[in-house]
């Protein structure tokens, strides 16, 4: 697979799957918290207004209240940006809705460093570790246009929470119209014997880029698709690992307990591999263009690239 | 079976939007319903108790100040079918002070919902009854609390769920005055206030305790009436143990368009000499010779 030209917004793969959903099914409601026009969730409101609450600037209001819809029955989307949704809401999300065990689709834009200009304030980096400690609940990170439209529309037929961390800046179309999202099925989007990319979100165009470098200098990457987190798909991991026995995974969150921790806890419990986790470096983000933060955070193709010709030399 | 007396009892009752203010239970029958509630509120009691001394852990405080509005929300005001659970037209309630269990499973287990037996197995390990309220453990409880202010905005959710619908049940909350003290209060009044909810009545158990003491010398409340009415709700204040007066609170802000708040003026331990107004059982069970003391009050109350 090769890194396309075109370019399209996660989150515009949002509003296309909720007005798919609008459609469809009369049970989804969808809220917001004042950041209608910034989630994309601006569409189904203009389309489906009584099927819409905004809660005003008040995200925990907004999960319990979410917690409360599903109760009668709605499929329930709440979208607020990443930061908040996990951070500021973290215990309406912990003990209202999946201690609950509620349908809650937690769709949360701005996720990762490539928020860009508005600096660590509005930067989840910890978003992921956060979800993924939580029980119950299932955690999805889609990597373009189309498997965001997707993962969003499959995640209304699976019970109970569900985090889908989506992005704010244009990202390369990776997949197309006939692309189906499997809930904790890694894709292995082009096969390689020397090294595990595992890669989840805005990475994963970066780490198809890398191995494209890679491979003119004759190493040859194993690229999958991580889009869900958990639950975390344990055989295509394991069986990549134990073919190239060097294992690097690539986030634009924390190192610390997101996807590069959980393949970490999964690789050290059942096939200890050699691996490099590349990611923020327990670090604040800061204010920038995303392109210039992921150079400034070592996250760009060129860094994968030095950490795998690093790894396998 | 005992849901079925009162539900008649409603059935052969003019809507509250049909009676005139003031008129809604002929003197004879506030009588009788005062009979019938303080009887039950007795035994509620006393099963509270029992639950928390032999669990040896609880909150008896804030669940006794709320048992007489439990019994009239369970027994007069809310339409629910024990046999029934999840039909769709039953009215919710939610407790928001989620550690008020023991009211309310006591409640629960009187209307029918699960045997009275699973009450002495409160806080044990494989209980149904778990030490905050888990819908997924206990029938009856909507929506699993226990983090306080986070159960008002669940119950607007539930509100404007069943707006969507068109189905005309209720939703009940039931908050404390310590739980004010949480922001997520503020923001749930200011949303039900902007959504007109008045499918919603919340009612405070003011019995004025928390923890650390009397909630005016941690962080008062101030006046807490005007502060409801100024976010748009319909606000009754009433005797929290009188129940006619209650059952009178939340008829009429049924009728409203607003949402509903009843102010319930309460004692922290009410029908306990010995917890009444005392802080230290806010969250402390009596020892087992407390527990016989308290039961036997409870019995020639």
């Amino acid at each position: 697979m090769t890194v396309s030209k075109e370019t399209k917004s996660t989150r515009d793969g949002y509003a296309a799957a909720l007005l798919e959903l609008g459609e469809k099914n009369e049970n989804v409601v969808v809220l917001d918290a004042d950041l209608a026009k910034s989630t994309q969730t601006e569409k189904f409101k203009q389309r489906f207004p009584e099927r819409f609450v905004d809660c005003g600037v008040a995200e925990q209001n907004l999960m319990a209240t979410a917690a409360g819809l599903a109760a009668t029955g709605k499929t329930v989307y709440a979208s607020t940006f990443a930061i908040f949704a996990t951070g500021r809401a973290y215990d309406q999300v912990r003990n209202t809705i999946a201690y609950s065990n509620l349908d809650v689709k937690i769709c949360a834009s701005h996720g990762g460093i490539t928020v860009g200009e508005d600096g660590s304030s509005h930067q989840a980096l910890e978003d992921i570790a956060l979800m993924r400690a939580v029980p119950r609940m299932k955690v999805i990170v889609p990597a373009d246009y189309y498997e965001t439209r997707e993962a969003v529309k499959a995640v209304a037929e699976i019970e109970g929470p569900v985090y889908v961390r989506i992005g704010r800046p244009k990202v390369p179309v990776l997949f197309g119209e006939d692309y189906r999202f499997e809930l904790g099925k890694a894709l292995i989007l082009r096969p390689g014997r020397d090294v595990t990319v595992l890669a989840c979100g805005f990475m994963l165009h970066k780490a198809l880029e890398a191995a494209e470098e890679l491979a003119a200098e004759g190493l040859e990457a194993e690229i999958i698709d991580l889009h869900t987190i958990k639950p975390l798909d344990r055989e295509v991991i394991l069986a990549s690992a134990a073919r190239t026995r060097r294992v690097i995974t690539c986030e634009e969150h924390s190192v610390l307990g997101g996807m590069g921790g959980a393949v970490a806890e999964l690789l050290g419990e059942e096939m200890p591999t050699p691996m490099r986790r590349i990611g923020m470096k327990d670090t604040f983000g800061t204010s920038g263009k995303a392109e210039e933060l992921v150079e400034h955070f070592g996250l760009g193709s060129r860094h994968i690239a030095e950490v795998a010709r690093t790894l396998c030399g | 079976m005992r849901g079925e007396s009162r539900r008649v009892r409603k059935a052969n009752m003019a809507t509250p939007m049909q009676r005139p203010e003031g008129a809604l239970l002929r003197q004879n029958e506030h009588e009788e319903l005062r009979e019938e509630l303080e009887g039950i509120a007795r035994e509620i009691r006393w099963d509270i108790v029992r639950m928390i001394g032999l669990a040896q852990s609880g909150h008896p405080g804030g669940s006794l100040s709320c048992t007489d509005i439990l019994v009239c929300l369970y027994f007069h005001a809310m339409n629910h079918d024990p046999r029934r659970p999840h039909w769709p037209g039953r009215d919710r309630f939610v407790l928001s002070k989620g550690h008020a269990a023991p009211a309310l499973y006591a409640v629960l287990a009187r209307s029918g919902y699960f045997e009275r037996d699973e009450l002495w197995h409160l806080r044990q390990l494989g209980s149904i009854l778990q030490g905050h309220p888990d819908r997924l453990k206990t029938p009856g409880v909507e929506i699993s609390t226990g983090s306080l202010g986070q159960g008002l905005a669940a119950a607007c959710g539930m509100a404007l769920g069943l707006r969507m619908d068109g189905n005309p049940a209720r939703v009940y909350a039931l908050i404390g005055d310590g739980e004010s003290q949480e922001g997520g209060i503020w923001e749930a009044a200011m949303l039900a206030g902007h959504h007109c909810l008045g499918n919603l009545t919340a009612i405070l158990d003011q019995n004025g305790m928390q923890i650390d003491g009397s909630c005016c010398e941690v962080v008062g409340l101030g006046d807490v009436a005007a502060k409801w009415r100024a976010f748009g709700w319909e606000v009754e204040e009433v005797d929290g143990h009188d129940v006619v007066e209650v059952c009178r609170a939340l008829d009429k802000v049924a009728s409203a368009a607003l949402p509903g708040m009843v102010v319930a003026n309460t004692v922290k331990g009410k029908g306990v000499s010995f917890m009444e107004n005392n802080v230290d059982f806010h969250g402390k069970a009596p020892t087992p010779e407390e527990m016989e003391r308290a039961l036997k009050e409870i019995e020639g109350s």
